[in-house]
């Protein structure tokens, strides 16, 4: 069983990534935040992974398992003023 | 001007059911504190003053430059080289002299905030660094005053109300950050997105002074000017972050990034508040603006490696030298602070 989640890079991430957003297929059973998290910093070069905060359908610092159809956003710190 | 016209000022605002006489009167008794009087303080300035609010701190310790005026619009071109605190004062004091506004050309430190916080009901962040950012934080909660969080990057804005109601704090969103700061002045930014956010700011402000409810607290609002694609995320209070800043105080933020340097001598052009600062052996520091002024305290005679935030300004840096005073010995940190970073992180993480 596979399961799809769209992903969301924000600011500086998107860059990184060389795009706004994707759509994913992952393992039903092995899927969740933290292996995600890891599977986008293997795929891409992310800059600074320790201060990124995961939003998982729009609510900010979940964790666990994913389901088909979550939507998950990775968001940087900002700092310009 | 006339009396009727006094009367007038706030005739549009005070029709709403939200406002009326008791409101302008709560607008009236109201003491805000704008942190940084740039691209987000000059618009949420703007309009907490021709709003009425009675009370207004303008703080920020730099002066007005060329490259400002695309967003901070309070500025004019013969304003450059002047104090943004005076100058903003003046500006405001020209919409609305019945208001009491006071100038603060300072930085906010962990000397400063508390007293400032204290003597204020709400602070409105208008700093473009982390360290200003979490200082702000701790502060609010030390004091108890709730703050208007905004931040840009390009054509992208964060803003949210942390501290207010017993909802939750910036560090409850980043409980800290690893980030170097990328100021507009490395990746550019559209000039109406702080007018945006800084509005929003404003807007916030006084819907917490009117007791209006449908505060932005507990939600991050992200704006995306080129896509519209905007995201509304809810935040969690951490009662365990907040409790810590309870029982230590202020922590300042001090970001740092160590360069291998052996014998390589370094000179950062930076201005004096960007971070990471550097850990290297031998490294100088003569911030752009500064750089003819200071050209003699920089050796000639040993390879100078020149660095940014990007590999931008030191590029431009070197120009500079190079052609009005013949420097030879200059290298560009391609890539600047940031590509060693990101260099470090990896080899961190490999």
């Amino acid at each position: 069983m596979s399961i799809t989640v769209k992903l969301k890079y924000l600011g500086v991430i998107a860059e990184e990534t060389g795009k706004a957003e994707e759509t994913l297929e992952l393992e039903s059973n092995s899927a969740d935040v933290a292996s995600l998290k890891e599977r986008c910093y293997e795929t891409y070069s992310i800059s600074d992974r320790d201060s990124i905060q995961v939003a998982v359908n729009h609510q900010m610092g979940k964790v666990g398992a994913l389901k088909d159809g979550d939507e998950v956003a990775f968001l940087p710190p900002f700092c310009g003023g | 001007m006339n009396s009727h016209e006094l009367n007038d000022r706030y005739s549009r605002q005070e029709r709403l059911p939200e406002v009326g006489i008791d409101g302008q009167k709560a607008l009236s008794g109201a003491r805000v504190l704008i942190v940084g009087m740039g691209g987000l303080g000059c618009p949420a300035a703007q309009y907490l003053a021709a709003a009425g609010v009675g009370s207004l701190g303008l703080m920020d310790h730099d002066t007005v430059n060329l490259s400002n005026l695309h967003r901070q619009i309070l500025f004019r071109e013969n304003d450059i080289g002047q104090p943004k605190a005076e100058l903003a004062k003046q500006a405001l004091q020209r919409i609305n002299s019945e208001i009491e506004i006071t100038a603060i050309p300072d930085w906010l430190t962990d000397e400063n905030a508390v007293e400032l916080f204290e003597s204020h009901d709400l602070v409105i962040d208008g700093s473009d660094n982390f360290r200003t950012k979490y200082l702000i934080n701790d502060a609010s909660i030390m004091t108890d005053t709730p703050w208007i969080y905004a931040s840009i990057y390009k054509f992208q804005g964060q803003i949210s109300v942390f501290n207010y109601q017993n909802g939750p704090s910036y560090r409850c969103l980043f409980p800290t950050t690893t980030n170097r700061n990328v100021s507009c002045e490395e990746v550019g930014v559209m000039g109406p997105l702080p007018g945006v956010l800084g509005t929003m700011q404003a807007s916030e402000s006084i819907k917490m002074i009117l007791n209006t409810g449908g505060v932005l607290s507990g939600k991050l609002k992200l704006i995306d000017l080129k896509t519209h694609k905007d995201q509304l995320i809810e935040i969690q209070r951490n009662d365990a972050e907040i409790k810590k800043v309870k029982h230590r105080g202020i922590k300042i933020e001090i970001f740092r990034c160590s360069l291998d340097s052996g014998n390589t001598f370094y000179l950062d052009v930076r201005d004096p508040f960007e971070e990471p600062q550097l850990d290297a052996m031998k490294v100088i520091n003569i911030p752009m603006s500064r750089l003819d002024e200071k050209q003699s305290d920089i050796p000639d005679d040993q390879p100078v490696h020149v660095i940014c935030q990007t590999g931008k300004r030191s590029r431009q840096a070197i120009e500079q030298l190079q052609t009005k005073y013949g420097f030879t010995n200059l290298v560009n940190v391609e890539g600047g602070i940031q590509a060693i970073m990101k260099k470090n992180k990896q080899e961190t993480h490999a």
